[in-house]
This record gives C-alpha cells, sequence and structure tokens, in this order.
C-alpha cells in the first residue's frame, strides 16, 4: 500500500500546482516584493522635481550666506519685509532669522509655511542652520586654519568583530545577522501559518463534500494525512525554489547597477566589509542545510497539528479558534526570537531553540549568529522525534475526525479520540 | 455454509453511545445479503469496522476465512452513504485516481475505465470537471470506481438515493450482474422494496444490536402468521359460522373484480391449512385461498417496535 501513499502525494501536488492561483500568486508575489523594495525610489524620483524654494529672512546677517540647498530645498535671501512677503501666495516657505539667532538658537527661528513641511525638509533645514550658525561661532575664536584642524580631529572609527569560540576565528558581523535573522523568522513564521492552514483548508474541503468517505475505503486515513501534508509540503518547496530563482535572477542582473555610485555612497562600511563572512561557502551551505531542516521539521510539525484540528471541524469558522492556540507556540517562537536577537547565547536563547514547539523560529534567529553544532544537532533531533510523535498522535485524531460531522468539539473531546481503537 | 465475511461479537463504543454491541453477521459468498436498519442503528459503523477504516472495540472480522487485514481492502469495494469526489479534478482523471489507489496499473485502470464509461453510456464525461456534473452523474462515476477493480466483496451503502427510478433500474441490473459473476455483495438499506428484490439474506440491526438474522424467506415465514385471504361464493354468515366452530377470526372484506366475495381468516395456532380449507368449503363456496405473507417492510416496523419495547421479536401481524 505504499504505493498509495504516492498516489495521494502526487495528486495533492498536481491538483495545487496545476490550478491557476497557484501560477498568478507565484508569479506575483516576487514582482510584488521587487516593485515594494523599489518603491521608495520611485518615490525619490518624482519628488525631485518639486524643488521647495525657501525665502531666508536674515537678520542676523552672517547666516543666510552659509545655507546650502539641494535638489529638494532652494536657499534665496529675500530683502522685503516679512509682511509684505507673507502677502505674496507664491512664497511657499519663509525662514525668518531673529538677530540673536546665532547667540541664541533656541529661540527666533520660524519657518513660514503654506501648506505642511515634511519631516525631512524639516530635518534639512535645521542641520543647514545649524552647520551654519556652528561655522559662525568657530569663526569667531579667530584661529587661523580651523577648517583645517577640525578635519584632522573628526575621527571614523570601524570596529572588526572577531568570533574566536569557533574552530577558525571568523569576522562576524552584528547588523546583517540581526537582518538575516529577522527575515528568516518571518519568512518561517509565514511558511508555517500559510502551508500549515493549507493543508488544514484542504481537509475541511475534503471532509465536507465528502469525498473522503470515498477514499478512506482504499487509503488509511494516516496514509491519506500524511500524502496531504507530503503534497502540500512538496508545493511549499517547489514555489520557494521558483521565487529564489526569480529573485536571483533580479539580483544578478540588478547587481551591476548596484554599484555605490548609484547607491549614493549610502552603504555602511560594515556591510560590505561582513558580507565575506557570508560569502564563504562552507558557512553559507550550512546556514542552508540548517535552514532547510527547519523549516521541514517545523511545517511537518505545525502541519500535522493543523490536520488534526482540520480533521475535527466542520467548517472554517470552527477551526479559527482551534487553529489560533496551534498558532500561539509559532508567536511565542516570534516574541522570543526578538529577545534572543538581543542576545543569542543566552539561558533564554537555549530552552526556546531546544523545545520543537518554538525551536524552529529561535533556531533562525539564532543561525545567523553561529550556534554550536551539539545544539544545532540536539534541536533537529528532538524536533523530528517531537514530530514523529505529533504526526502519530495527530493521526489518531483525524482517523476519528474526519467522520464527525455538525457540533464543534471541544479541545478535551478531541484528545479523547485519540485513545479510540 | 462458506462465508466470504463473518463478524464475530462486534462490540465499538464512542464517548457518549455505544455504536455497536455484541453484533455478529455471516455473509455468505456469492449473494446478496442486505443490512438494515434505522437512521443512527450502527450500520455504518459496522461497514466501516469491514473496511478496516476503523477498528473494533471488541470482537473478530474474518475475511476468506484469516483475520481482516489492511491488505484485504484491496479486495473490497465500498460505496459509502455519504459521498462526493474532487470538484476541481477532471472526471477521467479522478476515476484513474480510485482505481489505481485499488492497485490497478494506470494501462489496467484505463481500459477498464473505458469499458464501464461506454456501458453506462457516459464516455462524453470523461474529460468535464465534477462540478459540472448533476448528483446523480456522479454517483454513476462513484458506482463505476468502487467495482472497477472487480472486488470479491462489494459494499453498497444506499446505493440508490439521489438515482432517478431509470438510472435505479441500471444500477439494480449492473449489482445483480456482479453477483452472477461471483461478487458477493453487502447492502445497507432502509428501502425494503429494494431488499425483497435483490437480498437472499439479511440481518436488521437496531440501537447497536442485532435483533434480526436469516434468509429473506425464512425471515417472511418466521414472521407469517397462520393468517389466509380467501375469495368465495355464498352466505358471509355461513362463513362466520363455520370459522367460529373452528376457532378462528375471520374479517370479511369487500367484493373482488370477478365478484367473489373476500375474508381474512386468522387461524388459532395448530389449526392446520386442510382443516380450514375442510370447514369453509363445508360453508360456503371457496375458491382462492393464499397465505398472508408480510412485506419486509411491515417486518422491518414489526421487528423495530418491538426490540424497542425490549421483548423478544414475535410475529404480531
Amino acid at each position: 500500500m505504499a504505493n498509495s501513499l504516492g498516489l495521494v502525494i502526487q495528486r495533492e501536488y498536481f491538483e495545487r500546482v496545476k490550478r491557476k492561483s497557484f501560477i498568478i500568486s507565484t508569479i506575483l508575489v516576487p514582482i510584488v516584493m521587487i516593485a515594494l523594495m523599489l518603491a521608495p525610489a520611485f518615490f525619490m524620483l518624482f519628488s525631485k522635481s518639486e524643488q521647495k524654494t525657501v525665502m531666508v529672512v536674515d537678520n542676523t546677517g552672517v547666516v543666510a550666506q552659509r545655507l546650502v540647498g539641494n535638489d529638494e530645498v532652494k536657499f534665496v535671501p529675500a530683502t522685503a519685509p516679512v509682511d509684505s512677503l507673507r502677502a505674496n501666495e507664491d512664497n511657499e516657505t519663509i525662514l525668518i532669522l531673529g538677530s540673536d539667532a546665532v547667540e541664541n538658537p533656541a529661540k527666533g527661528i520660524t519657518l513660514l509655511s503654506r501648506g505642511s513641511v515634511s519631516m525631512m525638509t524639516d530635518a534639512f533645514i535645521t542641520g543647514q542652520i545649524k552647520s551654519a550658525i556652528e561655522d559662525v561661532r568657530l569663526q569667531k575664536y579667530n584661529i587661523p586654519d580651523i577648517k583645517q584642524i577640525m578635519e584632522d580631529v573628526t575621527a571614523d572609527v570601524k570596529m572588526t568583530t572577531i568570533r574566536i569560540d569557533q574552530e577558525k576565528d571568523t569576522e562576524t558581523s552584528s547588523e546583517l545577522s540581526y537582518f538575516l535573522s529577522l527575515i528568516m523568522d518571518m519568512m518561517l513564521y509565514m511558511f508555517i501559518l500559510i502551508y500549515g492552514q493549507m493543508v488544514m483548508t484542504s481537509i475541511i474541503e475534503e471532509k465536507n463534500n465528502r469525498v473522503l468517505e470515498i477514499v478512506v475505503s482504499s487509503v488509511k486515513p494516516f496514509q491519506l494525512m500524511l500524502g496531504k501534508i507530503a503534497g502540500v509540503g512538496l508545493v511549499a518547496i517547489t514555489q520557494i525554489l521558483i521565487w529564489a530563482v526569480l529573485i536571483g535572477t533580479a539580483v544578478a542582473v540588478a547587481t551591476p547597477f548596484l554599484t555605490p555610485e548609484t547607491l549614493g555612497n549610502d552603504v555602511p562600511v560594515e556591510v560590505t566589509g561582513a558580507l565575506a563572512q557570508f560569502t564563504e561557502p562552507g558557512f553559507l551551505i550550512s546556514l542552508l542545510v540548517y535552514t532547510l531542516l527547519f523549516f521541514i521539521g517545523g511545517f511537518l510539525f505545525y502541519s500535522s497539528i493543523y490536520a488534526a484540528i482540520g480533521s475535527a471541524v466542520s467548517n472554517v469558522q470552527d477551526a479559527s479558534q482551534l487553529s489560533s492556540i496551534a498558532t500561539m507556540p509559532v508567536i511565542i517562537g516570534i516574541i522570543g526570537s526578538m529577545a534572543i536577537l538581543n542576545d543569542p547565547s543566552s539561558a533564554l536563547a537555549f530552552w526556546l531553540s531546544i523545545i520543537p514547539f518554538t525551536s524552529p523560529m529561535a533556531m533562525m534567529a539564532r543561525l545567523p549568529y553561529g550556534v554550536p553544532g551539539w545544539e544545532i544537532a540536539l534541536s533537529i533531533v528532538l524536533l523530528y522525534i517531537a514530530f514523529m510523535f505529533m504526526i502519530w498522535l495527530c493521526g489518531k485524531i483525524y482517523r476519528v475526525g474526519i467522520f464527525m460531522y455538525g457540533k464543534k468539539p471541544t479541545l478535551m473531546e478531541i484528545i479523547r479520540w485519540s485513545r479510540y481503537k | 455454509m462458506d462465508n466470504i465475511l463473518t463478524a464475530e461479537h462486534i462490540s465499538k463504543s464512542f464517548t457518549n453511545h455505544r455504536a455497536l454491541d455484541d453484533v455478529s453477521v455471516s455473509v455468505p459468498r456469492g449473494q446478496v445479503y442486505g443490512l438494515l436498519g434505522p437512521n443512527g442503528a450502527g450500520k455504518t459503523t459496522l461497514i466501516r469496522i469491514i473496511n478496516h477504516i476503523t477498528a473494533p472495540d471488541t470482537g473478530l472480522v474474518t475475511f476468506n476465512g484469516h483475520p481482516l487485514t489492511a491488505d484485504d481492502v484491496t479486495n473490497i469495494g465500498y460505496l459509502p452513504e455519504e459521498r462526493g469526489l474532487y470538484k476541481k479534478m477532471k472526471v477521467g482523471e479522478q476515476a484513474l485516481f480510485f482505481a489505481r489507489l485499488k492497485g490497478l496499473s494506470k494501462a489496467e485502470a484505463t481500459s477498464r475505465l473505458r469499458e464501464w464509461f461506454d456501458r453506462l453510456e457516459i464516455s462524453d464525461w470523461w474529460d468535464k470537471k465534477v462540478e459540472e456534473l448533476s448528483k446523480g452523474m456522479a454517483q454513476k462515476v462513484q458506482f463505476i470506481v468502487t467495482v472497477l477493480h472487480r472486488p470479491e466483496l462489494l459494499i453498497f451503502d444506499e446505493p440508490f438515493s439521489g438515482f432517478d427510478p431509470i438510472n435505479a433500474g441500471i444500477l439494480k441490473r449492473e449489482i445483480l450482474k456482479l453477483r452472477d459473476e461471483g461478487s458477493t455483495i453487502i447492502f445497507s438499506t432502509h428501502n425494503m422494496g429494494s431488499v425483497e428484490e435483490l437480498c437472499d439474506n439479511i440481518t436488521l440491526i437496531n440501537r447497536s444490536r442485532n435483533i434480526l438474522s436469516g434468509s429473506v424467506r425464512d425471515v417472511r415465514e418466521k414472521f407469517a402468521d397462520n393468517r389466509y385471504r380467501i375469495t368465495y361464493q355464498g352466505d358471509p354468515a355461513q362463513l362466520l359460522e363455520a370459522t367460529d366452530r373452528l376457532g378462528a377470526e375471520a374479517m370479511v372484506g369487500e367484493t373482488d373484480k370477478l365478484g367473489n366475495l373476500t375474508a381474512t381468516l386468522s387461524l388459532a395456532p395448530g389449526t392446520g391449512k386442510r382443516d380450514m380449507i375442510a370447514a369453509v368449503n363445508g360453508a360456503v363456496d371457496l375458491c382462492t385461498f393464499e397465505q398472508v405473507i408480510p412485506s419486509m417492510d411491515d417486518i422491518f416496523v414489526a421487528a423495530v417496535r418491538a426490540s424497542e419495547k425490549n421483548v423478544e421479536v414475535e410475529p404480531q401481524n
């Protein structure tokens, strides 16, 4: 009967992959993601066309000439009195610097504006006034070559973090690890939730249109459940692989354009330095393998719980309450991961990454920082043992649940089902 | 007798009720076996146990002489009462899926399916999606899927529900044909008309217990009390006089189409047919007589009522 498991997986897989909704979402998601990433750049591009003209009424007589505009703000010194400037509706923004602005910049500096002023513009103007006033003040000391001195004094600090608890000293970057952890945790969360619930809803659907009654006359309920989980899991992997290829291609195409010039020299030095760690093949491969193991383990563990829930209820509405109980540990894992990110080697981090309910999430958070091999091994072994137990237990519930119609069962009733012969 | 399937002392409980309580059935090979009972009696639970879908708490099921195993399911075809198909799948594709689950190779399944689709005149549906079919159409597909792998034992749970009389007739014909080809059929229903027509043996389950078993003929004879319907020419008063002397009750009926008078006689236990004929024929001119045999419908109702009063099943027609 092993053959029938294969048939069930095959049916589940192809039925889903051939659906229009699968094809559309597979293509659309990377496009939306890329669009979201590019959106800020686009908006920048559009907002550039609107350069704000700021009329500067300078009562100090020394600040206005030191203000330097940019693409968005243009400073124009004004000679007319404030009242007449204000009366002229062409003047969108008027900056008034009080006569003692240099001595007391906390008072006497006002910006008049028609319409709201964006935070960025506000910060830019304030910053310009600040450096202008500082410059004026420095000049007053009458020290020769003061600009040169200031430049000499400025220190640009770069610190390299090296881990010495590994076999080989490795350069690490907390920032990059942090972002990687965050992204991987979020992906795992969506992966478990979306595909786990896909298992659940498809069981409810089968139960509702009674096709299940026919299927279980030739397949053992446990095999059917296993086949469904495996089929959906394969669909998930297919989708992610397609996304990886699409995004990988997009990145490969885009990379030549992502030079420091196009990025406007904004890339922090840390990133380029730390990339060395992540481009080292050994680390990268082990990271990928572990990630895959935890993704698959987490999915199998949680989707068997979702399968049991799906079998127990008659409609999606009834399922929502029970499935939120199942989702709780995932969320605890995610919240725990946030705490772990602040201290990846704490006791909390250790325990969360050992307990199977939270281990996939916690390990996702810790992996980019590097985790001792034995901890990873222990965590993986425990996760897969827990999965076997869970699928055995849920299989027993599933077998009873699929024939229960009508009233929504309580959690206690569901657990009692597992004891039926 | 050679039994293809026996279930001995099967009990099964769920949280709040006992679905089966010490139920035993023996299904003879090559016959149509009726599994009868009101809704909720436990028929479906028994069928699921026979199909190895659930396990009994106590009791033993044997198939072909050995304890039932999961592999025996390939020799069983089961058409459940509540049945559906995958809506989004095409008919042919779906039928193939189910056929292959029963262990047929793809080529074998395809050729047999084509044959059956022709036989039931539904070949045009092969590439249609199930959601486009009517209920009756889908039921035909389900029937084919059930019998396609030529199992030794076929279990039909309310097979005629949802069929119009024409298609029900086709189905009946096919079921009997399958029996003639050597399949054993378990037929679960509360449609008693079809029981009389199709079944050789029956078991009646009510409230989780087996309350009546046997061949349809034996059961009907058992429930047939000493009642006769007669037609005659003559004086009803003289007939009553004669039956009184015999110690029998007579109910005078109406005149039939041929102009004969009718009456129903209930004889006292121990009174024979000959005594009745002799007594009646002395008083009036007896034209015809026949024993009143209760219909399965009557038996069903009588047996279920009797079991609910918690008394031994007795004829009370």
